[in-house]
């Protein structure tokens, strides 16, 4: 260890630490103004105390963007998490073994790929007159299935969801390939002399061993899901009316449409709330985690 | 009596279940390579049609969604080029090479602290950067708004390099932190003895001694960065200023009509990272891997 000038540990941290200013102060501050009512237009703010957060809980459009947040993480847990392990799995069967770094290099793409390319050609897609996707359906003689799918209100929120789950099951999958290849192939190798099936084996020493990553993956997609705000965004913007608004997306016309500022940061106050608490599970989860070895 | 007759037919019955076995495995495997070639499908096609249809005239794209295009219309990138991509392609460069360089400089100086020195506060600090990690821009966004306007630097580059190398400095200390911690004592002993200072043990050994983990938080950053899209959109109003993510707003809002220069506009746009994806693809997974299990 270097020891010499007793400041010269601060001075390698000071740029750092300045930068992180710009991610610690505006929490802080969100939490300030949302007690006040304010518009960036006007000078002054209004304290309002706990006005915000009492109009935000009696606000339909919340419970609308948060019942669509909980819908995404669901949705996203199932196929992602799911999805994904069960990709990997068989990815990295050794029967499969031989072509498995060409697909999964070509199932990882889409999470290279910006959401707001993805996006903007997935409205080629549901287009509803000329879009592949109704072009399928008539193809297979499904012509009653064929919809707007983004300008229905009832499958708005499900066509975004489905965006999100095409582009990152690909990425769970690699965190789940990443953790197949640390588990010894001596595990596989006894079964299989014991006769067990891929079934009992991907139950029985897949799915135990991957545990660790199973957890990390399903923080990673709750945080995703209850921040989400490119794919409603650039998909249908949260309408058809208020039907796939999601809580960052209201947050943001709340803030820059409206100009509600401070209803705006009480939003986002919950959005903190909520992402403070799935990161409270994983740091409690992962103490346990470490007693236990 | 019943000895040699098991004798005899046991050979067969092996025989016929390893067969059967074989047969089962033969479906098994058929099945799954099934399933894998539809996925790879679903992932594939809308890609490659987006740069097939890129060359297309926006009629063709209508009528002919399926086919490979009558005559490949170039002039369908050219004319993307022109109308706009070609500045948004250098803002998102200079950005993106902005943020990359300050984030990997800064986190450098900051792990070397927290890796070679001992000093008052060093778990403080080590627990803001995990918290950090932990934060979501979305509940930032309208103080930060606020600051950006306060500083000044609304509406600038600055207005998106600043915000991206404060959320990505967390996640880079702590990478660039763990391979310091993993490099010999002994060699920094013996530059000091030759007189080196602690800056200059940084420079000429440390960081030549990590370019796997250097060019990993690089290539991090630069897919954080290059991608981005919330900030992009409120911090900038200028169009002459907008990255990639947020001009292809504008992009699509300009050319309703013009699908081909539209998609056209899209491939260029993901090209590059796609690129960097395909030939970094070691440094890209490592690095996902180890951002993703903080």
């Amino acid at each position: 260890m270097l020891k010499r000038n007793k400041l010269t540990p601060y001075l390698y941290l000071f740029p750092a630490f300045a930068f992180l200013l710009l991610v610690y102060i505006p929490i802080f501050q969100n939490i300030w103004d949302s007690l006040y009512e304010w518009s960036t237009f006007s000078p002054d703010k209004v304290f309002v105390g706990i006005d915000n957060y009492v109009h935000l809980f009696k606000d339909p459009v919340f419970y609308q963007a948060l019942k669509n947040n909980i819908l995404y993480a669901v949705i996203s847990i199932i196929f992602q998490v799911g999805g994904g392990l069960i990709v990997a799995a068989v990815l990295e069967d050794k029967l499969i073994r031989k072509f498995s770094p060409f697909f999964r290099t070509v199932y990882f793409l889409p999470v290279v790929v910006s959401m707001t390319v993805i996006a903007l050609l997935f409205t080629f897609f549901y287009n509803p007159e000329v879009g592949l996707l109704n072009q399928v359906l008539k193809m297979v003689g499904l012509d009653s299935l064929a919809k707007p799918w983004l300008g229905d209100s009832n499958t708005a929120i499900y066509a975004v969801i489905a965006v999100s789950q095409w582009q990152s099951i690909g990425y769970i999958a690699m965190l789940y390939i990443v953790a197949i290849q640390k588990i010894s192939p001596e595990l596989y190798e006894a079964a299989e002399i014991d006769g067990a099936n891929k079934f009992k084996m991907f139950f029985h020493i897949t799915v135990p061993q991957t545990k660790e990553m199973t957890f990390v993956a399903v923080i990673l997609t709750l945080t995703g899901a209850f921040t989400v705000f490119n794919e409603p965004y650039i998909l249908t913007g949260g309408g058809p009316g208020t039907s796939s608004e999601v809580l960052s997306t209201y947050l943001y016309k709340t803030a820059f449409s409206k100009d509600m500022m401070g209803y705006a940061s009480s939003i986002a106050t919950v959005i903190l709330i909520i992402t403070l608490l799935i990161s409270l599970v994983q740091m409690k989860a992962f103490k346990t985690g470490k007693e236990d070895a | 009596m019943q000895m040699p007759k098991t004798n005899v037919t046991l050979p067969n019955v092996v025989n016929t279940a390893t067969k059967e076995r074989k047969k089962k495995r033969y479906t098994g495997v058929t099945i799954v390579y099934v399933g894998l070639i539809i996925y790879f499908i679903v992932i594939a096609y809308p890609l490659l049609w987006m740069i097939i249809s890129s060359f297309k005239s926006t009629d063709e794209i209508f009528t002919h969604s399926w086919s490979m295009p009558h005559t490949w219309l170039i002039e369908n990138y050219v004319t993307a080029w022109k109308s706009g991509i070609s500045s948004y392609f250098l803002n998102s460069v200079i950005v993106t090479g902005a943020s990359c360089f300050l984030t990997v400089l800064v986190s450098a100086l900051g792990a070397y602290g927290l890796s070679r020195f001992e000093f008052q506060g060093k778990a403080f600090v080590l627990i803001i950067c995990l918290g950090g990690l932990m934060l979501s821009p979305q509940v930032s966004l309208i103080p930060l708004y606020s600051i950006i306007q306060k500083l000044g630097i609304y509406n600038t580059h600055l207005a998106l390099i600043l915000p991206y190398v404060a959320y990505r400095i967390p996640l880079t200390i702590l990478l660039i932190r763990a391979y310091f911690l993993s490099i010999p004592k002994e060699l920094e002993e013996a530059a000091r003895l030759d007189g080196c200072t602690s800056l200059g043990i940084l420079f000429r050994i440390f960081i030549p001694m990590s370019t796997p983990i250097l060019l990993t938080t690089t290539i991090l950053t630069a897919y954080y960065t290059w991608n981005e899209f919330m900030f992009a959109i409120i911090f900038i109003d200028d169009d002459s200023l907008r990255t990639i993510p947020a001009g292809l707003m504008q992009f699509r809002d300009a050319l309703q009509t013009d699908w081909g220069v539209l998609l056209a506009g899209l491939t260029i746009s993901a090209a590059p990272i796609v690129m960097l994806f395909l030939f970094m693809q070691k440094y890209f997974i490592r690095g996902i891997a180890n951002g993703s299990v903080k």
